[in-house]
């Protein structure tokens, strides 16, 4: 066979498990998304005592489903004297962007798309601000007011907080010391902590930012319904807006991926060194791999127990169904614990060696994604929009500053480590940056109570 | 890597079409856009020699070449922009204030 | 075999979209052309296993200056009315002067085949792993022995940044005086 064949077939089977992957991701994440969508509507249902798309399937759980087959059989809408090239391209490139840096997370030990890249989190960051161009490209293709004013506060703000989040970010790192993905969850496991606890105040600046990075409420205002139409989305319909949303929920995946590999641990499980001693050390260890079989089986039982409760048959066969369904994924977690715990030998044995780390890892890890998706659901369904002139006031003045200082305190907390040893000199520079964030809030109050009184001074209508 | 030659040749082709950009277009935005490509031709040459010696000091230079092309273009745009406020125009061939 | 076809997708797609980001009428197509010929570039510097210039170009150039561009251009967005164009042929000296500026620096690329021990087409004389940790070693060199420059750069860019903003600015203080 020719060199070129030869070739191809060596670059295939050097290369497929990462070709693999990568034709999953763009597969699976856009209906993850969906699911996501599903979820958040659920959620916000739940939190205004109500019930949430119940029709379409049970328990409304076809719901994403019917919306991907609406959006893709709409009509495709181009504005009149919109830009065509650059219409078509825009949802194009946000999608993209989100999807490719989902290619460097790490899931588990050794459950990884692309290979251990170098600079694994800044590659994160950098493809997925490649998204802002989608934005604002869209809003001026568009050649609607609506969408340029959109795309341009959009854009305004998600430069303004990614400055933030790369700062948090040189916290975390300046604790990891290194960019690779991989290397900064085992330093996390040889300091034996999670960093939000070394650096809760870089955990919370980053949570603010990435809110505002993936335009959720309470920085909503771009995309606001009742404020600009829909913003930069405006002129969208039918399967490009669905590109542009689901890429808005595939940005949220991996902002929180991120966090979690910085701040939560990666694929760590809590307390990730504590072994209890050479005695009590298999019981430990298999106790934390029993947790994942515990966690799903008893979401299986709570699924039994509700479906003898369900008002249609359709509805209780459906809850037996995911009890059933929850019951083999527990299996598949409790069959290599199980092997495991008993040091079974011969190929059972090694395979469930092999595969249980990466199972437990992913458990972990899409248990603190999951986690903190929650509380950007939770802080939507809760607080009200910011003004656009207050979302950049706090951006640039309030989120920075402190990222700046918070950095400084990371460092100075590093060079005191040997003094005064690890948690006492993080206690002391968390403390010095929280008193800062103090003082910052406390200019902003007595700048509005400034300019407010100066207003009220001034404008006095009735004088005289 | 491929031989110097090929990337010399790359660089050398983006340079002419950023010369080309300059002295041909009437837009002076996409004038500064042509200067940034110049800027890359150049570091595409640096990044590859200090790859061809093994010298860590190209990669440097073609950073700093960055950021100083991010510092032009704030200020060239800024100029643009407070011209555009004066004379409402962005063709090179109707910025003569200075003619006679 | 992979670094050729990488550098040939590359730099075909780099010199591509630079000749239409040259041609095309529209400001913001041209903006469109010169982001995919800039993501090209940093595909160069990863094929150049450079892979901490590749991410630092993608943000800085793409995320930042190239947002930059596309924001002043829909500022100053006008509907370019057809203006008298005098010299026409401009656009033809133009095209060969530069060409001849290429051909010039072809020829001394060629003329350097005659020097002994050396010529265009040897390949690279480091070993691939010479920079094998790049974000480490640029960042060591960078903080010992180019430090003086690295904060020049910084000064620069606090230089740059307080200049855009004060010429951008529009002159509403004295206006309402």
């Amino acid at each position: 066979m020719n060199p070129t064949t030869q070739a191809i077939l060596h670059f295939l089977v050097t290369w497929w498990v990462e070709l693999v992957c990568g034709v999953v991701i763009v597969a699976v994440v856009p209906l993850v998304a969906g699911y996501v969508v599903l979820v958040e509507r659920k959620l916000m249902a739940d939190m205004q005592a109500r019930l949430g798309p119940m029709r379409v399937g049970p328990h409304g759980l076809l719901q994403p489903i019917a919306d991907a087959v609406k959006l893709l059989i709409k009509e495709d809408i181009i504005p009149d004297n919109a830009d065509k090239l650059i219409f078509w391209l825009a949802p194009v490139i946000s999608m993209t962007a989100a999807l490719t840096s989902m290619g460097a997370i790490y899931f588990g030990p050794n459950f990884e798309v692309a290979r251990d890249i170098n600079i694994g989190i800044l590659f994160v960051v950098g493809v997925s601000s490649l998204g802002l161009l989608g934005i604002v490209l869209g809003g001026w293709a568009s050649n609607s007011h609506y969408s340029i004013i959109g795309a341009m506060r959009s854009t305004a703000q998600l430069v303004s907080y990614e400055t933030a989040a790369g700062l948090a970010i040189v916290s975390a790192l300046l604790l990891s010391g290194t960019l690779s993905i991989r290397e900064i969850v085992v330093a996390q496991y040889s300091s034996g902590v999670w960093f939000v606890f070394l650096a809760p105040v870089a955990f919370f600046i980053y949570l603010v930012a990435s809110i505002a990075e993936t335009n959720r409420a309470p920085f909503d205002l771009p995309e606001a319904e009742s404020e600009l139409v829909a913003g930069y989305m405006t002129e969208y319909s039918g399967f490009r807006w669905a590109l542009y949303f689901l890429g808005e929920y595939a940005n949220m995946i991996v902002v929180g991926s991120v966090a979690t590999t910085l701040f939560l641990g990666g694929w760590l499980r809590p307390f990730p060194n504590w072994t209890g001693g050479p005695a009590l050390h298999r019981v430990v260890e298999v106790g934390w791999d029993l947790v994942p079989v515990v966690f799903i089986g008893l979401i299986g039982v709570y699924c039994i127990y509700r479906a003898g409760k369900q008002p249609v048959p359709i509805q209780t066969w459906f809850m037996w169904a995911v009890g059933l369904a929850c019951f083999v994924v527990a299996a598949i977690y409790a069959v290599p614990t199980v092997l495991v715990a008993m040091h079974a030998a011969g190929v059972a044995g090694s395979l469930s060696a092999l595969v249980l780390p990466g199972l437990n890892g992913a458990f972990w890890f899409l248990l603190k994604v999951a986690g903190y998706i929650y509380v950007f659901m939770w802080l939507r369904f809760t607080l009200p929009r910011y003004r656009f002139d207050q979302l950049m006031h706090i951006g640039w003045y309030i989120l920075i500053p402190l990222a700046i200082v918070n950095v400084l305190a990371v460092g100075v907390a590093m060079l005191l480590e040997n003094q005064l040893g690890r948690w006492l000199a993080m206690v002391v520079t968390t403390a010095f940056t929280l008193a800062t964030a103090l003082y910052l809030v406390r200019l902003n109050d007595k700048r509005t109570a400034s300019a407010s009184s100066a207003a009220a001074v001034t404008t006095d209508s009735y004088a005289g | 890597m491929m031989s110097p030659a090929h990337y010399l040749f790359l660089s050398l082709a983006l340079f002419v079409i950023g010369c080309i950009g300059v002295i041909t277009r009437r837009n002076v935005i996409v004038v500064l856009m042509s200067i940034e490509l110049i800027l890359n031709a150049v570091n595409i040459n640096l990044v590859m020699f200090s790859r061809v010696f093994g010298d860590v000091a190209g990669q440097v230079f073609a950073l700093f070449i960055i950021a100083d092309a991010a510092a032009e273009a704030a200020v060239g745009l800024g100029i643009i922009i407070a011209f555009f406020r004066n004379r409402e125009t962005v063709l090179a061939d109707e910025m003569d204030l200075l003619k006679w | 075999m992979l670094d050729s076809i990488l550098f040939y997708f590359f730099g075909g797609v780099a010199v591509l979209s630079a000749a239409l980001m040259v041609t095309r009428r529209n400001a913001m197509h041209s903006a469109v052309f010169l982001i995919t010929t800039l993501l090209a570039t940093a595909g160069i510097f990863l094929q150049l296993r450079a892979e901490f210039l590749f991410i630092a170009q993608i943000i800085l150039y793409v995320g930042g200056i190239m947002v930059l561009f596309i924001f002043v251009i829909m500022l100053v967005r006008l509907d370019v009315p057809l203006h008298h164009i005098r010299f026409r042929l401009q656009k033809f000296v133009a095209v060969l002067v530069a060409l001849a500026l290429g051909l010039e620096v072809v020829a001394i690329l060629y003329s350097a085949r005659q020097l002994p021990g050396q010529g265009l087409f040897v390949t690279g004389s480091a070993p691939a792993d010479a920079l094998a940790p790049n974000s480490q070693k640029l960042g060591e060199s960078l903080f010992s022995s180019y430090l003086l420059p690295f904060e020049i750069a910084s000064v620069l860019l606090l230089v740059a940044m307080v200049g855009a903003v004060v010429m951008a600015k529009s002159k509403k203080g004295t206006d309402e005086s």
